[in-house]
């Protein structure tokens, strides 16, 4: 309760300094929208659907892309943590290759695939691969020797020992790997979505710029920070807890 | 009570033939662990291994497991040599063996699935194996909602529903409070006695290994070799504090005593080294 209060109260003045600077119109509402400009924008939008739209559009995207990084960042990753050749090479590779922004993908996307669905889910892959690849090589390092050892020792080999023993195991270790993975897809997306008409919440944020309507931008931004928010706030922190507790990496509460 | 002796001429359900492992340790040396171990163990015999901690007893055990390789000598079952892990010897791990992820029940039945028996016989089994143990209450818990009591009785009846003709322990009651460990000895016993599983069972504790083994082996510190077997011929059932039993391990942790000082010794080299 103490912390919602203080949450309420920094969230009102913050709205109240925004308020009170629109107010005094030192630059004009295409510059610096009112809080209540931004509100109407987002009930407009909410009402004649364009951001149900956009919202279930880039979502979409966002779970083939995430889905297909985290499906190929297993398979990578994997590889990459069974031969100590491969980890000293590849795993160097991709290791320095994260230090690429997801954007930079973009031009070779576009050249590829033209200025379409691809090119942007290529993007979101990109984004997100190298984290989930390296999230499973740790996770794989990291998790005790004893649950491989139990397994095989109770007869599992194989791919059933993986499947039913490994990947379970090191699970905690790479949670927080999968929602790095994410973040960076998230963000990849709603750049790639930017390039052009892709009906995303990217394009929504380019069609404010276009028509001049900061309040619309600002909307857009609100909901592309409560949507990451609830996602990895809410989704990833819960199962990210919940499996600590679990497997006694936490005291049980 | 049957008297093992290493010429009997029935054959051994498990037989250690000149075992000797030695790996790299951090400076390119090799270091041994084990040096020749040469040890049989009968069928439905009760063996426990005590030696000092660093001596390799749990290594050994890993060894019959087939979760690792010898450098040399073989591990024999039933006269065959050992290849690799498989369900005829089943390791008790000292903790967090258990699959978190999985209830009592999924635990008990991954061994049983692997083995790929049907749904049908898998839940007699599971049903009858934590009756044993004394867990059918809590049969669709996770391991995180147990006491280390009730985590090491789910571990047995994991190993027991397999059906193993040997169980390796590996210091499974270490952890525990004496009350339960008391209480898990019982068990054991009673479990060896109606099941007749061969049990080899590593522990630092001599009273414990004097309280349930047939034979206990004493182990030299690093490298491991067996430095002598006593034949415990106390009737069964017994007690941890048996005055018959206090006074075999007193015997045994004479020997073990020279054993223990000689591990201190390098544990106080090692950290003037430093």
């Amino acid at each position: 309760m103490k912390r919602f209060a203080r949450y309420l109260v920094f969230y009102s003045a913050l709205i109240g300094i925004w308020f009170l600077l629109a107010k005094l119109k030192v630059w004009p509402p295409y510059v610096f929208p009112t809080p209540q400009g931004v509100l109407e924008s987002l009930w407009a939008g909410f009402s004649d659907h364009s951001f149900w739209i956009a919202i279930g559009v880039s979502m979409k995207r966002m779970l083939l892309g995430y889905s297909l990084s985290v499906i190929l960042g297993m398979v990578l990753g994997l590889g990459v943590a069974s031969n100590k050749f491969l980890e000293q090479t590849v795993g160097g590779l991709l290791v320095s290759l994260q230090s690429l922004p997801s954007i930079c993908w973009l031009p070779l996307a576009v050249l590829w695939f033209g200025l379409t669905e691809k090119a942007i889910l290529f993007v979101v892959v990109m984004g997100s691969l190298l984290s989930v690849t390296i999230a499973m090589e740790t996770g794989r390092q990291q998790m005790p020797k004893i649950y491989g050892m139990a397994g095989r020792n109770l007869g599992a080999r194989g791919f059933p020992l993986f499947w039913y023993v490994l990947l379970p195991a090191s699970l905690p270790y790479i949670v927080s790997g999968l929602k790095q993975g994410w973040a960076f897809a998230w963000r990849s997306l709603i750049s790639g979505e930017m390039i052009f008409v892709s009906l995303g919440l990217g394009q929504m944020l380019m069609m404010g710029r276009d028509l001049n309507d900061m309040s619309l931008v600002i909307a857009v931004m609100i909901l592309i920070v409560a949507i990451g928010y609830i996602v990895d706030g809410l989704v990833f922190r819960t199962i990210e807890r919940r499996l600590q507790q679990k497997w006694g990496l936490t005291p049980a509460t | 009570m049957p008297h093992p002796s290493a010429e009997t001429k029935a054959s051994a359900k498990v037989s250690l033939q000149g075992i000797s492992l030695s790996y790299k340790a951090n400076g390119g040396t090799h270091l041994l662990a084990l040096e020749d171990i040469n040890l049989k163990v009968n069928p439905g015999e009760f063996v426990c291994v005590v030696g000092p901690s660093g001596c390799g007893k749990s290594t050994l055990l890993h060894l019959i497991a087939g979760l690792q390789q010898p450098s040399s000598g073989k591990v024999l079952i039933d006269d065959k040599a050992v290849e690799g892990p498989g369900t005829d010897r089943i390791l008790i791990f000292q903790e967090r063996g258990l699959f978190p992820w999985l209830t009592v029940v999924g635990n008990v039945a991954f061994g049983l699935k692997t083995k790929g028996i049907s749904k049908a016989e898998r839940q007699e089994k599971i049903q009858y194996y934590l009756r044993l143990v004394h867990l059918g209450k809590f049969k669709d818990s996770y391991i995180h909602q147990l006491s280390g009591g009730m985590r090491q009785r789910v571990a047995l009846a994991r190993a027991l529903a397999t059906e193993p003709d040997v169980l390796l322990m590996d210091e499974p009651f270490a952890a525990l409070d004496a009350q339960t460990r008391d209480l898990l000895h019982d068990e054991l016993e009673r479990i060896w006695a109606e099941t007749g599983r061969t049990i080899i069972f590593v522990t630092h504790n001599v009273r414990e290994a004097v309280r349930l083994g047939d034979r206990v082996v004493l182990f030299t510190f690093r490298p491991g070799r067996v430095k002598r077997e006593f034949l415990i011929g106390l009737p069964r059932p017994r007690h941890l504090e048996d005055v018959a039993v206090a006074k075999t391990a007193r015997e045994i942790l004479d020997d073990l005593r020279e054993e223990i000082n000689k591990s201190l010794e390098a544990e106080y080299s090692h950290e003037a080294v430093r």
